[in-house]
């Protein structure tokens, strides 16, 4: 029993944090715009929830606080107040407290009662202008003490109607003997297809506020006992306590009990249809995402065997075959998408940090945001949010300046925070850009020299001095704050990324502001790929990175400073590079298909603007390929993405064209030269 | 699962003995810890993996699992051979630094199981050999045959194919 106590606390818990985010959400609309009332109902809504839930399950410190929170929303709703900065400061601050409550409830903490009584004192003060006349006449019972109070835990058999018991006259019973609050929930998860609608499906969590005796209670389930489970309970400590406050104890008759417990249930299935989701654990999904993945193998196992067997017999064979792969990749994009979850809610959050840094700063700061709708892989997202937060903490504190140094530089005293997230080519961009006053070399060049990360005398183009701010333990604010400016952060933050399989690039211009760009993979787990052959083996390039593929004799190629060579496509001369030799592959199978056409084959790839030519040896299928990491049972390979079994069961690796890119860039001193080959020229 | 970890705890408490999965490598008679093997496999091709050192042959499918596969003659330097019919890839799980990942290893052939008490193993003699030390957890004897006990997680440490991946990549 105590088991489903613990289950049925963990969606209180749950429920509540989401109405948390929802009154944090709605009060920073409030912030912005002019008031809405529905806006103020959904809040209030919300905090309703909170104080029953909290009720009903005895954390009475939470049900107490957001009673004054209640209230305050209540005269808001009703318009006997009007929504000032200084209201929503301190609605914003009770928000804070209400989540550290349940956090604290949740891990068995006592929670922070100084910072509690602090937000109450707020509140109250608040109140106490229009208390007398807006307070609800029931607050006095909703804050008393738990003297008297019931826990009736009743669970009816399926068949509990046919025998013409109806649980809601036993609660209209009930509320004759005190104030009764009613929750319901469903036995068991159950299929709609089977539901029998003569059937009861619904157990109710009561709660009894009252002076009452155990015998009264179970007065009122007589006809039902033989066919429930019953607990009834009191979590007043003692008896002796219990009868010490038996007067004290509040016996006011509950206003409108039936009308409770009717509105109660039917409350929240609509909230939970207007999401319109289902909680499904990760492991369930990822689970399914695997299956689907073998599935995909087999599915590709079959089709070569199919386009093997060409005879006439076969024929529904074919067509079979070709309706499965168009229904496997089907079913694979809609188990990707279970995974995928807007960024906006992530976003959401920054508005209330941006509000409350800029506030602690005395910067005036506008956040922008766009592009809320990109989904992004779950896992993918909660990983990006502490670097998110750490840049923009970065971008207010460091980027954007005080309001006369801004007017000073001839900028509007307010700096924009832009938030962005949009996709471009295979990948997602995030951006967070500022108008601030951008990254100062002097001092970035200064500092890096004394903490002896470059030597005083070396040249450093103004990329590069960027790029030393991602340095472990590099710091150049002028005083540390508690925001930022440790010098943890920037390393942390790259490594983050690079660890999804994104990148991180920094653009700036000194006095204009500067721009963080953050380029993740599109989901982790799929690819459409181009399958090449290159020496003996299969690779993979993602379809996306290829632009084109040209045919290029040896006298096309240009020699560059004899360490590698360029080919002039169309009006741009790109580096090219022959993949059997950056992958040090020995074979002794020369390159013959194309060669006899007078060229070499070679797959122009591009990432972040930057093209480069890859010879390989010959094209294969296209297919799309399930991603599986190297790492997980060996070691990051320069160059690879990762590999992927291939319908005949053998495994293809997977070109990381963006690192190769890279790679070729920073380092073409050790690129094999191309024209060197000697199997080219001789062949 | 449970159950699995359960036998396992048993097994290990069972005295202060171990059971070992004895294979051949040029004549000699390798042993390792059984618990650390999750299979064998008979020889398939493997995909390459560029720029790793020579004695890693490449990667595999073993249902649905990409594991690299370790040639150990390669490894302790030895003569190779061609693969036989008997030439099996010994599947382990190795405990690294970071987490626990499964390797494959290429052998002449496995051979049987023993059960050794953990006191009849003896440390490995001090001999100016070209097997590392390290890989040895020790010697023992069954049948006037002696056992090389090789001890997994140096032998196939990952950190260890890091660094000669490097060395290759700094030659080339």
């Amino acid at each position: 029993m105590s088991m489903d106590m613990n289950e049925i606390h963990a969606i209180f818990f749950e429920e509540s944090f989401e109405g948390v985010d929802t009154m944090e959400a709605g009060l920073l609309k409030l912030d912005a715009q002019s008031t809405d009332s529905e806006l103020i109902n959904t809040i209030f809504r919300a905090a309703h929830s909170i104080k029953g839930g909290a009720a009903t399950f005895g954390f009475s410190a939470v049900s107490d606080f957001t009673h004054g929170v209640e209230t305050l929303l209540d005269q808001l709703r009703s318009g006997q107040r009007q929504v000032s900065d200084e209201l929503v400061g301190v609605l914003l601050a009770s928000v804070d407290v209400i989540r550290d409550m349940l956090d604290a409830f949740q891990q068995g903490r006592n929670p922070d009662t100084d910072a509690i009584a602090r937000c109450q004192a707020d509140i109250d003060q608040q109140l106490s202008g229009e208390r007398a006349s807006a307070a609800p006449a029931s607050s006095a019972a909703a804050t008393e003490s738990l003297a008297g109070e019931w826990q009736i835990r009743f669970v009816p058999q399926a068949d509990i109607f046919k025998t013409g018991n109806e649980p809601s006259r036993i609660f209209r019973e009930l509320s004759q003997l005190g104030e009764l609050t009613v929750n319901t929930a469903l036995q068991q998860s159950i299929d709609f297809d089977d539901i029998d609608p003569e059937d009861c499906y619904c157990q109710w969590q009561l709660t009894l506020r009252g002076d009452v005796a155990r015998d009264e209670i179970e007065a009122c389930f007589d006809w039902v006992r033989d066919q429930c489970e019953l607990e009834i309970t009191t979590p007043t400590l003692d008896a002796e306590a219990a009868t010490a406050k038996k007067n004290a104890g509040s016996v006011a008759p509950a206003p409108l009990p039936a009308a409770v417990s009717n509105d109660e249930p039917a409350a929240r299935p609509a909230a939970a249809k207007d999401s319109g989701s289902i909680r499904v654990s990760i492991d369930k999904i990822d689970a399914l995402l695997n299956l689907v993945g073998e599935l995909v193998i087999t599915q590709s196992m079959l089709a070569r065997f199919g386009d093997r067997e060409q005879t006439g017999s076969t024929q529904g064979l074919r067509d079979g075959l070709m309706v499965l792969e168009r229904h496997t990749r089907e079913l694979q994009e809609s188990a990707m998408q279970i995974r995928m979850l807007p960024i906006g809610a992530s976003f959401n959050r920054f508005k209330r940090l941006v509000r409350d840094i800029s506030a602690k700063l005395g910067k005036k700061v506008e956040l922008k945001l766009s592009g809320e709708e990109t989904e992004l892989d779950k896992t993918v997202l909660e990983k990006m949010s502490d670097p998110l937060v750490h840049l923009v903490r970065n971008s207010l504190d460091h980027g954007i300046e005080m309001p006369e140094e801004r007017r000073a530089a001839g900028k509007p005293e307010t700096g924009v925070l832009h938030l962005s997230a949009y996709h471009e080519g295979g990948s997602i961009v995030i951006q967070v850009e500022d108008d601030g006053a951008g990254l100062n070399k002097e001092r970035i060049l200064a500092k890096a020299i004394e903490r002896g990360l470059v030597s005083p005398h070396e040249q450093l183009s103004e990329e590069q001095i960027h790029q030393l701010i991602f340095q472990p333990g590099f710091s150049t604010a002028a005083a540390l704050s508690d925001l930022s400016g440790r010098g943890v952060g920037m390393d942390v933050v790259r490594r983050n990324i690079t660890d999804l399989g994104g990148r991180i690039d920094i653009r700036s211009t000194q006095g204009q502001g500067s721009c963080l760009k953050i380029r993740l993979p599109l989901t982790l787990a799929i690819l459409d790929g181009q399958l090449v052959r290159v020496g003996n083996d299969v690779y993979i390039f993602s379809l996306r990175s290829i632009v084109e593929t040209v045919l290029v004799s040896p006298a096309e190629l240009n020699s560059l400073a004899g360490k590698g060579s360029v080919y002039r496509l169309r009006d741009e001369y790109i580096p090219t590079v022959r993949l059997r030799d950056y992958f040090n592959l020995d074979c002794e199978q020369p390159s013959a298909t194309y060669l006899e056409r007078g060229g070499q084959l070679m797959v122009v790839v591009e990432t972040d603007g930057h093209r480069v030519g890859l010879f390989v040896d010959e094209l294969l299928d296209q297919q799309q390929v399930v991603i599986k990491s190297l790492e997980e049972n060996y070691l990051p390979v320069s160059g690879l993405a990762g590999a992927t079994i291939l319908g005949d069961g053998s495994v293809a690796l997977i070109v990381d064209v963006p690192s190769l890119v890279q790679h070729l860039e920073n380092g073409p001193e050790t690129m094999p030269d191309p024209t060197a080959t000697p199997e080219s020229n001789a062949a | 699962m449970y159950q699995q970890d359960i036998e396992r705890s048993s097994s290990d408490d069972q005295g202060d003995s171990q059971q070992y999965l004895t294979f051949m490598l040029n004549g000699e008679e390798y042993g390792v810890e059984i618990l650390r093997v999750q299979g064998i496999q008979g020889w398939d091709s493997v995909t390459p993996i560029p720029n790793s050192p020579e004695y890693v042959l490449g990667v595999m499918n073993l249902r649905g699992e990409i594991v690299p596969i370790i040639d150990l003659r390669k490894r302790f330097a030895m003569d190779t051979i061609p693969y036989g019919p008997t030439t099996v890839i010994v599947v382990v799980r190795v405990e690294g630094s970071d987490r626990t990942r499964t390797l494959g290893m290429v052998v002449d052939g496995v051979s049987e199981v023993y059960r050794i008490d953990n006191d009849e193993v003896q440390a490995m003699p001090e001999m100016g050999r070209q097997l590392r030390q390290e890989f040895v957890k020790g010697l023992s004897t069954v049948d006037d045959k002696m056992l090389i006990l090789l001890d997994v997680d140096c032998l196939l440490s990952v950190d260890d194919i890091a660094k000669d991946s490097h060395k290759l990549a700094a030659s080339a």
